[in-house]
């Protein structure tokens, strides 16, 4: 049997962080909002409400586009998706389905593969349903929040590119300042439609997963999925066009709704809103003042000297990403990079839900100064980083209060040098670097460290052992 | 003098004020034994009243201060339910008004009462009424005619100097023709439908029912203009404009055909003979595509009706249907109890014709003639400043009669639906009747957005048609 190449298409859903919802004056951001407190009554589709379109959200779309390597459409038009459901007030979602406002574009992996963007469009969200003793509750707080759905060429055949892609949009979406990016809350919702084939030029029959909001999620349902399919054409069987949803409990794909179930949606035009038509100039002034795009700083980041995964430590916000180009920016690479390490190695392995605040860039950088002249060694530096993201502020002020600044002053060195020198335990390596054998010096830097308790900068101490014994 | 002018006359006069008006109308219309008025509004509008009084006291007179109208029931409104005379939303209160009430109170109207219709709009005799049928103002065994019936009645019997409609395909025009008032259809997208529980999107209008085509330019020029809620009201406003212009008038030759009720068509006749006379020029002209009117909207507009009318599912507001257990029953149920059979009968057509494999076939087959349409009026402005012909192919019928023919009864449509569909202000005007007749209207078209120019030539029609 040829090999099996799986092939995956992904929905991405964003809310953008608008000030207000789609189509009404309602405050948007209902995070922390208790249920349903969020809800005008054109939200609501009281009888003879109309929406009127938030302007704010077509300049985020416009934006959106120049993330996603797109062009904006010149012409877009509302349609209304129609199904029956008690989080869909209106009986339909008003969505773009004939005529988008975001067209072609393509997302850069950090791989360097290409995956195209079929186009996006723009939507409202609907509301929120929960399941409680019998009866079924509906929140409203975020029906009609505008969303825009990026949807992707069937151009990723990995699990782990699946993930790398929904990585990527998060850092484009949060990067160009559309969306709050918060994935706890929902605000980025991820459709992975996934096929095997045996044949390099035809698609297999196509399984859709639904609404996953993690990149672990993404990346697990894709693996599971993938090789469920293999099982099933391996079996000899046929995989079934399904609607399937990720169980994250069992860490497996179930059976939601099979095709023979799909609904009819009766797209039709939304005659109640006009068709958006935006001139260059309207696009250019929406687009102006554009932030570095993580690409960007991947390449900026390229002079540091850190692999790839650290570069992504260093990109997984773009405050972070802002800092660390500032830094390179104000002082030099060498700096830079010490400042990047303790990122990366204390950031790297942070717990996401722990709040971190960001140090200043001249903070970061008297830090990098401090380790490389020597004034500290790298675990005060990595206590002082922790002090600065736990919120205090002026490095060097944190090393004296601390006590980690590295005697460096001679007079004192000596002093420590001279009684370990004169101990019993030294006179064999002392006997040993007379002989010949220098790598014993390190042994007796050792004792000098001890004796300091950690505060002797090595590089002094290790001059002075070496002037002492040469005399 | 019209009735508009002579309450404001009278009130500057002091020999009336807002709540003798107000009381007065509620009277009216609490005798009223047509089912004209569905609700009399009259705490609020007393208290309203009242108001207006202090304020005229104070020598404040605004241009409709003390003026009673009522409200076709698909207007939110305070102080009374708004149904749609319907059973789904039989108790519904609004928490917000229309923006059109909106507007006509800022200007001191009160609105006393709401007025009858078909259900949800869905009709052109008020038969599809969920309470029941509005009689004629002439003739109780015949119908008000629809789906504005109630408020063409409620104008016609003088309970109120004037009411609002609603037009999405005839709606004022026809119930105008059949009560024997003025009923303007504006341009689309003239005055705000905010407030209007909507029928047809790309059709449905507001406007005024009158006894005078100079109330209804007052009205209009109140109710036009930009409105941040409704995003299809072009900000120009409206202006009414005063010309003794001779304008070129045709005649529709397709609206004269042998179909239409020889009575009807001989006052059309009359009227462009009268207007000759005065020197206007008259010719007759051909709109090919109009005949494709009435399957064109009775494809578009049962799809919006389909789409517009999904909210009420009976989850947030409206009737629930009692002991439905699953969510599928309390959707199916609500909405079969709560609509009429019409309302259901335009659902099915609008799901059908947008359901996937028929939507090209029948709605964007019927967008595209409806553009065919749009293009032959524009054809025909370029030679006449106005159309006219009929507003209906007969007079006001009996009640029953179309009782167990939707399809006839879609056919009463088939003489206002072309405007709607291309968009146009269309005007029923009057025509002069002998006093044991049934009234008729004479409907005439202008150019879109051409709404002052209409009601400036409508107003020399009505002139000449009753001097």
């Amino acid at each position: 049997m040829s090999r099996i190449i799986p092939t995956i298409g992904i929905e991405c859903h964003v809310q953008l962080k608008t000030k207000t919802k789609l189509f009404s004056d309602t405050d948007n951001d209902a995070r922390d909002a208790s249920p349903n407190s969020k809800v005008s009554e054109i939200d609501y589709a009281l009888p003879g409400m109309l929406p009127y379109l938030n302007k704010e959200a077509v300049r985020l779309a416009c934006r959106a586009a120049k993330a996603l390597n797109a062009d904006v459409a010149r012409f877009s038009m509302f349609d209304r998706k129609h199904y029956f459901y008690p989080d869909l007030p209106k009986g339909y979602q008003t969505s773009q389905m004939y005529n988008p406002i975001i067209l072609e574009g393509y997302v850069e992996l950090p791989s360097g593969t290409k995956v195209r963007v079929d186009h996006a469009h723009l939507e409202e969200d609907a509301g929120k349903q929960t399941h409680y003793s019998g009866y079924t509750l509906v929140d409203l707080n975020r029906a009609g929040t505008p969303l825009i759905e990026i949807v992707s060429a069937p151009d990723i055949h990995s699990a782990a590119d699946a993930r790398a892609y929904a990585e990527e949009l998060h850092k484009l979406m949060t990067y160009a300042d559309i969306s709050h990016g918060d994935l706890y809350h929902g605000n980025m919702r991820f459709d992975v439609n996934i096929s095997v084939s045996s044949d390099p030029d035809k698609l297999g029959t196509r399984v859709e997963i639904k609404n996953m909001n993690s990149f672990r999620a993404v990346e697990a349902a894709a693996d599971y999925e993938i090789s469920r399919q293999m099982k099933v054409i391996e079996a000899g069987e046929k995989v079934v066009q399904e609607t399937r949803g990720w169980d994250d409990a069992k860490q497996k794909t179930i059976p939601q709704r099979s095709k023979e179930n799909a609904k009819d949606y009766r797209y039709m035009p939304d005659a109640d809103i006009p068709p958006v038509i935006l001139s260059d100039e309207q696009i250019a002034e929406f687009q102006s003042g554009f932030p570095k795009m993580p690409a960007e700083y991947r390449a900026e980041f390229a002079v540091l000297g850190v692999d790839k995964s650290a570069v992504n430590v260093l990109l997984a916000e773009r405050a972070i990403a802002e800092i660390v180009s500032e830094v390179l920016e104000k002082s030099d690479a060498a700096k830079a990079k010490k400042v990047a390490n303790l990122i990366i190695s204390t950031l790297g392995i942070a717990d996401d839900s722990k709040k971190i605040k960001l140090p200043s860039v001249s903070d970061l950088i008297t830090l990098a100064e401090m380790l490389m002249q020597g004034e500290i060694n790298s675990n005060a530096g990595d206590k002082i980083f922790s002090e600065l993201i736990s919120g205090r502020e002026n490095s060097r002020q944190i090393a004296k209060d601390e006590n980690l600044i590295q005697v460096s002053d001679t007079g004192e060195v000596e002093k420590i040098v001279d009684e370990v020198l004169a101990s019993e335990v030294a006179a064999k390596a002392i006997a040993d670097i007379k002989a010949g054998e220098q790598k014993a010096i390190g042994f007796l830097v050792g004792l000098v460290m001890k004796e300091s308790k950690g505060k002797a900068n090595p590089a002094v101490v290790r001059e002075v052992i070496l002037t002492k014994l040469s005399n | 003098m019209s009735e508009i002018e002579r309450i404001i006359k009278n009130i500057e006069a002091g020999k009336t004020t807002a709540t003798l008006e107000t009381e007065s109308a509620i009277l009216r219309a609490k005798a009223d034994d047509s089912n004209a008025i569905l609700e009399v509004i009259e705490e609020r509008a007393l208290e309203r009243a009242a108001g207006i009084d202090k304020e005229i006291e104070q020598g404040i007179i605004r241009k409709l201060s003390g003026v009673p109208f009522v409200a076709k029931d698909n207007f939110l409104t305070l102080g009374s339910k708004t149904t749609a005379a319907s059973k789904i939303l039989e108790n519904f209160k609004s928490p917000l008004q229309a923006t059109a009430i909106e507007r006509l109170e800022a200007e001191g109207a009160i609105c006393i009462g709401k007025s009858n219709l078909d259900s949800f709009a869905h009709g052109g005799s008020t038969e599809n009424s969920y309470f029941g049928v509005t009689l004629n103002a002439k003739d109780k065994a015949r119908v008000a005619g629809g789906s504005s019936g109630g408020s063409a009645v409620a104008v016609a019997k003088g309970i109120v100097p004037f009411a609002l409609g609603t037009d999405t395909g005839g709606s004022i025009r026809q119930p105008a023709s059949f009560n024997g008032v003025v009923g303007f259809k504006p341009s689309y997208g003239l005055i705000s439908r905010f407030g209007v529980i909507a029928m047809a999107s790309s059709t449905d209008t507001v406007g005024p029912i009158t006894t005078s085509v100079a109330d209804a330019e007052l009205l209009t020029e109140i109710l036009a203009g930009q409105d941040k809620k409704d995003m299809n009201v072009m900000s120009d406003g409206f202006k009414p404009v005063e010309s003794g212009k001779k304008y070129r008038v045709g005649i529709i030759k397709e609206y004269m055909a042998d179909g239409v009720d020889k009575k009807v068509r001989d006052r059309v006749v009359e009227l462009t003979e009268k207007l000759a006379e005065k020197g206007h020029k008259v010719i007759e002209i051909s709109v090919p595509t109009a005949k494709y009117a009435l399957p064109v909207y009775y494809t578009v507009v049962p799809a919006e009706i389909s789409s517009n009318l999904a909210r009420y599912d009976g989850v947030r507001y409206g009737l629930r249907a009692k002991d439905a257990k699953t969510i599928a029953e309390v959707y199916g149920r609500s909405r079969d109890e709560g609509f009429v059979d019409e309302n259901k009968r335009r659902i099915l057509i609008g799901a059908f014709v947008l359901s996937s494999g028929f939507y090209d076939a029948y709605y964007q087959k019927a967008q595209k003639v409806r553009t065919l349409l749009i293009n032959d009026f524009n054809q025909a402005f370029n030679n006449v400043d106005f159309l006219i012909g009929p507003v209906a192919p007969t007079l006001a019928f009996k009640i029953g009669k179309n009782a167990h023919d939707p399809l006839q009864a879609y056919m009463e449509d088939i003489l206002t639906v072309p405007p709607s569909l291309a968009g146009l202000p269309a005007i029923s005007v009057p025509a002069k009747v002998a006093g044991d007749e049934l009234p008729v209207g004479v409907q005439i078209i202008a150019p879109y957005v051409k709404d002052a120019e209409l009601l400036n030539f409508a107003r020399v029609a009505h002139g000449v048609e009753h001097e």
